[in-house]
């Protein structure tokens, strides 16, 4: 059978547990349910100094039963598919809807929301990859990092991953949908010395298809490049500067938007961008949206965790909040509509300024450019940021040396409002696509 | 009952028939290429969670996992493979694939023979059955009451209990055959209060290696309530934090966490090993100022972090990673330890069967030294005061590590005055306890909340510490 095969019939496997799931729900009374059911398989590698240090098989599976008596709820789930305990399973969650309160406003999401068109968007590319072959890429990659310079003193290695799986969700409205996908990457880490002191830098790839991925050499090369331009690090004395996120780590404000914005925050006035729907939160040349249809997307799917259909939108237009992100249990306590987001987003990006990373450091002219973030200091009630940074101080739009032991810290809501330029030099390798970011001023702490 | 490797065969092996012989198969199949060491670890676990959210139980979840995970080492190479199925066939199909690591060579025999624990550390309980549903949901109830009774500016209460029982068994090569069973409980309050527009919040919980009688004993679920809510009350008066290095000093408990941070993970035997930790090398070099003494210790009744047995069958040990100032050790697993001539601390863990174990912390912790806390604090001109924290991270090859501050206060004058917003502090690990001038007498240990990732694995832990003055760190406020 071709691996094409294999997993068509795997995926009516999967759908006839999830049918199994929810007729043995029904028969124990209730009056709901939804069920989402999952396998995984891979291989994960990693080669050090030149030879495997490990190879890992992975496989992973998971079902969950999610039973609605009314409006009571219960969940349960397991890695077990034995018919025996997938039954345990069901029983456990109907259980748990004994002792839940009533609450108006759980359920499935509306049946008239549900998908009804299932695309195939592309999403599953297996790489028949041998571990040696695997191996042998991963020398390849590290190699690469090794040879460019006898600063590089040590290493951690490369990694291969290469994981395909499926994924199958249904609900007593009749909605059932899945779909296999794939996902690889080659990852390199490399130390360098300097003056009796270590820096720490990696690059990865990762898609997919296996043919996405960029060139082992060029990622060990990378790997290399920016753990010796970190070499020298010193810290910086306590100011007020104006700071780019660089590109591959400017996602994370992105995240801290849709934490701020999702449904669960919302509700519970736990986000500092309660009632700013309709409000500016960005300049007017802020453009952010979410395009869940992309073939080949890292983030793409046709429906989202209730198996309401997903569609593009606008979440920012001209710096205005313009939606939520809800699912249907946020949409209901907010009095509005599921926005297919249970469970997340799907392929969101800023639109790309006409700038480079150069151009945007002539831009700052003198500031900060961060290229790495420590820590979890955000207070997503207040919006207060505080986190541990590292990266390079800019004058005149030009790499003057390298920064360590630094915190930057602002409020997210003014970090939104101070969001100068957004950069052409996309990241494309997760589920949120952006430039780098210039904030027109941040408080760094140092000596 | 108490016999936990008893338990873990009629858990694990039984169901499945299988035997020590079949064990023993196992391993002679995984031992008959060029294979050093190998081992077997078997889970079968069950977590339970509730949560109470706008006054009424919203939402519960029963979980069920087992497997087994088969490792195969032979020199610095490591073979893995898991299986969810709990069988013979699984087990020799696993075995064939982790094997695959090293081809040819030796023929290994090994025949696997129970080991005691020296002791147990936590009743092999299950204490998802240590209460109720009804008395759960009760508990849960109470809490929101109690959160609400305090002040009227609580606007939401979101409540948590968390139960899991884990049942684990180990057969390596070198003739280990351990079994553990590990009760855990958690429960958490969080709340969101409001005056005039402006919104903060506050949380606070526990934990330990019991049943839910533990929440009810000295009231220790509603102090969290009252806890969780006094501290948000103090984040609504709090100002903006400075910014700059200046004088820290830290409460005892849990923000022992810059030890976890700071010390703990670059004393990890896997980075010393490599020689990529910022600590690498420098056994018997002075650290830290001369009193601090530093140890995780794995052996405390009852607690999250401790463990009568680690992942890998060791019984758990207290080492001493720092004496009066000098490194004294790394921590331990029994990989790391082998190839670096050591032996392990029994800090081998894993987040479950499906993952490799790595040299973990358990109970991170310094000892106490000799001052007053207040006298620690009047000892500062102008310096900040941190209680709580929320989580850090450690770049482990430049030493450098950041703990954010949950709630902390401005000391003016040796006195401790206005409250400040959450902040992250960031040092040196290698560097930062030096800077120890003073060490109080009220060491702490943090209240069972603690949970570590690394390699994308994640294991309860614990911190502690008693008051520590700190005299160069550098605090990320915005207050420049």
């Amino acid at each position: 059978m071709s691996e094409q095969n294999q997993m068509t019939t795997r995926q009516a496997q999967l759908e006839q547990m999830v049918h199994d799931l929810l007729k043995e729900a029904k028969q124990l009374g209730a009056s709901s349910a939804e069920a989402a059911v999952s396998s995984d398989s891979g291989l994960s590698i990693n080669v050090r100094k030149g030879d495997v240090e490990t190879i890992e098989h992975t496989r992973d599976q998971g079902l969950g039963i999610t039973v609605y008596f009314d409006k009571r709820k219960g969940s349960a789930s397991t890695s077990d598919f034995k018919p025996e305990a997938i039954k345990d399973t069901v029983r456990a969650a109907c259980n748990i809807a004994r002792y839940t309160n009533e609450d108006p406003y759980t359920g499935l999401a509306d049946a008239n929301r549900m998908a009804t068109e299932l695309p195939d968007l592309d999403l599953y590319h297996p790489w028949d990859i041998t571990p040696e072959a695997a191996i042998e890429l991963g020398i390849t990659c590290e190699a690469a990092a090794l040879e460019l310079d006898n600063r590089i003193s040590n290493t951690e290695g490369a990694g291969i991953n290469s994981h395909s799986g499926l994924h199958v969700y249904g609900n007593s409205h009749g909605f059932i949908g899945g779909y296999p996908s794939s996902r690889h990457s080659l990852s390199c880490s490399v130390i360098g010395e300097q003056d009796g002191a270590m820096q720490r830098d990696y690059w990865y790839t990762v898609g997919r298809k296996s043919t996405e991925l960029e060139d082992a050499t060029a990622v060990g090369r990378e790997a290399g490049e920016r753990t010796l331009a970190r070499l020298g690090s010193r810290k910086i004395s306590t100011r007020q500067t104006p700071v780019i996120f660089r590109s591959d780590i400017a996602g994370g404000l992105l995240r801290n938007l849709v934490g701020a914005i999702s449904g669960s925050s919302l509700y519970r006035k736990a986000s500092f961008l309660l009632d700013h729907l309709g409000k500016p939160i960005f300049p007017d040349h802020i453009q952010i949206q979410e395009n869940p249809l992309i073939p080949g997307g890292l983030g793409s799917a046709s429906f989202d965790s209730e198996g309401v259909a997903t569609y593009d939108k606008q979440i920012i237009r001209d710096g205005v909040l313009e939606t939520y992100l809800l699912g249907s249990y946020s949409a209901r306590k907010l009095g509005m509509q599921s926005t297919a987001n249970a469970g997340g987003t799907h392929n969101l990006s800023i639109t790309p300024g006409e700038h480079n990373l150069e151009g945007l450091l002539k831009e700052m002219g003198n500031g900060l450019l961060i290229t790495e973030m420590m820590g979890q200091g955000v207070n997503m009630v207040t919006g207060d940021y505080s986190r541990g940074a590292a990266g390079f101080w800019v004058e005149n739009g030009e790499i003057q040396f390298p920064v360590e032991e630094i915190t930057i810290a602002g409020n997210l809501k003014q970090m939104f409002a101070q969001l100068l330029a957004v950069g052409n030099d996309e990241e494309r390798r997760s589920n949120i696509r952006t430039g780098s970011l210039l904030i027109e001023q941040m408080t760094v702490a140092g000596d | 009952m108490s016999d936990t490797i008893e338990i873990a065969r009629n858990t694990l092996l039984a169901p499945a028939s299988l035997s020590e012989q079949d064990l023993d198969r196992v391993m002679d199949q995984l031992l008959t290429s060029q294979i050093d060491t190998a081992d077997l670890y078997f889970q079968a676990s069950r977590l339970e969670s509730w949560v109470l959210e706008d006054g009424i139980i919203r939402d519960g979840n029963y979980n069920i996992e087992q497997g087994v995970g088969v490792r195969a080492i032979s020199g610095e190479k490591t073979g893995f493979a898991y299986t969810d199925e709990i069988a013979l066939p699984s087990l020799l199909e696993a075995g064939r694939t982790a094997r695959a690591i090293a081809r040819a060579g030796a023929d290994g025999k090994t025949r696997l023979s129970r080991t005691t624990p020296p002791r147990q550390l936590y009743a092999p309980i299950n204490p998802l059955e240590t209460m109720s549903e009804e008395e759960k949901i009760t508990l849960l109830r109470k809490l929101d009451a109690e959160a609400r009774k305090q002040d009227p500016r609580v606007q939401q209460v979101i409540a948590s209990l968390v139960a899991a029982h884990d049942v684990i068994m180990v057969a390596a090569s070198d003739g280990t055959l351990s079994g553990d069973v590990r009760p855990l409980v958690r429960c958490n309050v969080h709340v969101i209060v409001e005056a005039d527009g402006r919104r903060e919040q506050g949380s606070s919980g526990g934990g330990a290696r019991q049943g839910f009688q533990f929440f009810i004993d000295e009231d220790r679920a509603l102090e969290y309530a009252r806890e969780a809510v006094r501290q948000a009350l103090v984040n609504l008066e709090a100002e903006a934090a400075p910014a700059g290095t200046m004088t820290v000093v830290l409460g005892s408990g849990w923000p022992g966490i810059l030890l976890h941070e700071a010390i703990g993970h670059g004393l990890e035997g896997d980075f010393n090993r490599k020689g990529t930790s910022a600590f690498a090398g420098r056994i018997g070099e002075k650290v830290a100022a001369s009193g601090c003494t530093v140890v995780d210790d794995g052996t405390l009744p009852g607690r999250r972090g401790s463990l009568s047995i680690d992942d890998e069958g060791t019984p758990s040990e207290c080492t001493t990673l720092i004496e009066d100032g000098l490194l004294k050790a790394y921590m331990q697993d029994k990989h790391n330890a082998h190839l670096m001539g050591t032996h392990s601390t029994g800090n081998g863990r894993r987040e479950s069967y499906a993952h490799l174990p790595l040299p973990r912390m358990t109970n991170t912790y310094m000892l106490p030294g000799q001052h007053d806390p207040g006298e620690i604090i009047a000892s500062v001109k102008n310096g900040l005061y941190a209680v709580n924290f929320g989580g850090g991270q450690v770049d482990i090859t430049s030493g450098k590590f950041v703990f954010s501050a949950s709630e902390a206060y401005l000391i003016e004058n040796g006195k401790v005055t206005r409250p400040v917003r959450g902040a992250t502090l960031i040092g040196s690990g290698p560097e930062v306890l030096t800077e120890v001038s003073m060490i109080g007498n009220d060491l702490a240990l943090d209240a069972g909340v603690g949970t570590c990732g690394k390699e994308g694995q994640s294991v309860p832990v614990g911190v502690g510490q008693p008051t520590l003055r700190i005299d160069n760190l550098t605090v990320g406020g915005t207050n420049a």
